[in-house]
């Protein structure tokens, strides 16, 4: 299930970053899609398109830096779990984060994801924060190669 | 929706066929402009919950029902645990017993003419409202694990509210069977400064006028009349509920192919009630049901607050407080036969038929309050759960207006400056933290509340008893 995306990274016909991001609608959600030359790369974009729901991620300065480690059975599941562990950090820390850096490793037991995420305390008046994202869900979870890169999407709950 | 993939029972009933491996049949209760208006993944959704072990009658979806994950927001079904029946995360939801309360003054609307502007600056003030807000109640480990275990009576205990709240709550405040240790010390830690806080989205805090009448006597009952002002709050269990959904989620994900349980998407995660996950999620949810009462129970004691500045001569006693995020074991006759049931309801109100004993005792005979929040711009219900909706769907009703379009429509559609004038040049003064929040939130973002009532009421899962008047909206 892929539904027709809404760009909101460049401009149709602007030639494309080498990762880039944009949301996909759902009736009462958002979906997010990060797309990346690698996985790691696309998993950077999906958090990036995350942020993006709550708020713009050119107004996130980067005062603070928090580290990342999770771990799944497959590249799926690894992206649920990688952004709850963003959402985990952005409610406990009251936070948004602009930046990410993203390294995978797999083999026979799984993937494991370490990150860094830059970002800063959520300041309402210049972030205009419009949702707290709750949750990754498993809906239109997705993450494969695609036009020489990877794709890496799913639904989160607002 | 296609139309032509239903089977139209009545006017305001419509059936899909089993087919495949569904178990049950789907029922949607909606008129066909609303059918209309749903999109194709509700349809796909209600077929996909009718596959589960052990569900009963039907998977339904209510007047209100959009894409949800999983379940359908608007859907409800119920489970057999001796026949293999399943409990699961996505069929109650993130936001774990989010719900509304509804709360009256003692003041008509005109008596706080001139006064209306003042209120609402100072609920804003008083009410912690929108992303990165912080309560004022500091909670310990041991405070935390009291909370889940007691729900708004623990919060009645701290001294916010009374006693009598406690009997205007579902559940009388205390949902039995939490298991605080059922919940991650990580929900736990979501939820350390987030007591009494009213969240986002499509949350809100709402001074509303009765508008209008429909049912005299059930209104009496209630304790409503045209021209009352009432004050509507509208908010879940925070980040401990979406915490432990996240958790849960996971672990049935994770569980599913052990239990047997094959998944036609892993958005429909679930578990055999009787089985661990199964009874650690029951017990973790239940929790998360108390988060949310409580929270809902140290609102309304900040609203109090709030009023005693601007309005002291007005008195707040509670309405009702409904769930809309649920899952619950209940009795209910299946083809003759009485089962105890785990009801789930996402996105769905209990609706429960007069003379339920769960009722409170003065609103026993006139039926549950079923209380609808709509849009800041349009309206807001109050229905009555009936006799006939307990034998449908498990007394079961809409909850809300229930989204039409997605949130970045909407935000192509409007300015949120451009909505709070319009609503402002209405006599509608909305307070938030982000424009771009009330862009998302506009009411021409949801489907008509008014058809969305009628429909329930048409279809017999509640009666329309009274419309309430949006006068000034807190939006997180």
């Amino acid at each position: 299930m892929q539904p027709d995306a809404q760009e909101t990274g460049p401009p149709p016909g602007a030639a494309r970053p080498p990762g880039w991001w944009e949301h996909f609608p759902h009736q009462a959600d958002m979906g997010v899609r990060g797309h990346g030359a690698t996985l790691a790369a696309a998993f950077e974009q999906a958090a990036l398109a995350m942020t993006a729901v709550i708020a713009d991620p050119a107004r996130v300065r980067q005062n603070i830096k928090v580290s990342v480690t999770c771990a799944a059975p497959d590249p799926e599941l690894l992206l649920a779990e990688w952004l709850n562990a963003l959402v985990f950090e952005m409610a406990t820390r009251r936070a948004l984060f602009s930046t990410f850096r993203v390294t995978i490793d797999q083999d026979a037991a799984g993937v494991r994801l370490k990150a860094t995420a830059r970002g800063e305390a959520v300041d309402p008046v210049r972030h205009q924060p419009a949702v707290e994202v709750k949750g990754a869900t498993y809906t239109a979870l997705r993450v494969a190669r695609q036009g020489g890169g990877w794709i890496a999407q799913c639904v989160v709950d607002v | 929706m296609d139309l032509s993939r239903l089977e139209q029972v009545s006017e305001f009933e419509w059936r899909i066929p089993m087919r495949g491996p569904m178990r049950v049949p789907g029922v949607l209760y909606a008129d066909p402009a609303l059918l209309l208006d749903m999109d194709d993944k509700v349809y796909e959704q209600v077929v996909n919950v009718a596959t589960l072990p052990g569900i009963q009658k039907a998977s339904f979806a209510m007047p209100d029902a959009h894409w949800g994950y999983g379940f359908p927001i608007g859907g409800v079904a119920a489970f057999d645990p001796d026949e293999g029946g399943v409990i699961s995360a996505g069929g109650v939801g993130f936001d774990i017993s989010c719900g509304v309360r509804t709360l009256h003054t003692g003041l008509t609307a005109t008596q706080l003419r001139g006064r209306l502007k003042n209120l609402a600056e100072e609920l804003y003030r008083t009410v912690p409202a929108g992303v990165g807000s912080t309560g004022k109640v500091r909670m310990t480990h041991a405070d935390m694990d009291a909370m889940l275990a007691g729900g708004a009576s623990w919060a009645v205990g701290r001294g916010f509210g009374t006693p009598d709240d406690l009997a205007r709550t579902e559940e009388n405040g205390h949902m039995l069977g939490a298991e605080p240790k059922a919940v991650s010390e990580r929900a736990k830690e979501r939820q350390r400064e987030e007591m009494g806080t009213l969240g986002s989205g499509n949350h809100y805090l709402e001074l509303q006028e009765v508008a209008e009448v429909f049912d005299p006597a059930i209104a009496r009952a209630y304790g409503l009349a045209e021209g009352d002002l009432v004050v509507s709050i509208h908010c879940g269990s925070r980040g401990l509920g979406h915490q432990i959904g996240t958790d849960y989620l996971r672990e049935m994900v994770m569980k599913a192919a052990g239990y047997g349980i094959t998944l036609p998407d892993r958005e429909l995660a679930c578990a055999p009630i009787r089985s661990a996950t199964g009874v650690a999620y029951l017990g973790a949810m239940r929790a998360g049901i108390n988060c949310a009462l409580a929270n809902r129970q140290i609102i309304t004691h900040l609203v109090r607050q709030a009023f005693r500045h601007v309005v002291p001569e007005a008195a707040l006693p509670l309405l009702y407080d409904v769930s809309h995020n649920t899952c619950k074991e209940e009795r209910h006759r299946v083809d003759g036969v009485e089962k105890r049931l785990f009801v789930h309801r996402k996105g769905a109100t209990r609706a429960y038929g007069p003379g339920h004993p769960a009722i409170p005792e003065a609103l026993r005979q006139a039926g549950q309050p079923v209380l609808i929040g709509g849009t800041m711009g349009t309206a807001s219900y109050v229905l009555a759960g009936t006799a006939a909706g307990m034998e449908t769907a498990f007394g079961s009703a809409c909850h809300g207006a229930g989204r039409r379009m997605s949130r970045h429509e909407a935000t192509r559609r409007w300015k949120g400056r451009e909505v709070v004038d319009e609503l402002a040049r209405r006599g509608i003064i909305i307070r938030s933290p982000s424009l771009r929040g009330v862009a998302e939130e506009a009411p021409g973002a949801y489907k008509n509340v008014s058809a969305v009532a009628e429909a329930a009421a048409q279809a017999g899962l509640a009666r329309k008893v009274a419309r309430l008047k949006p006068l000034a909206c807190i939006k997180g």
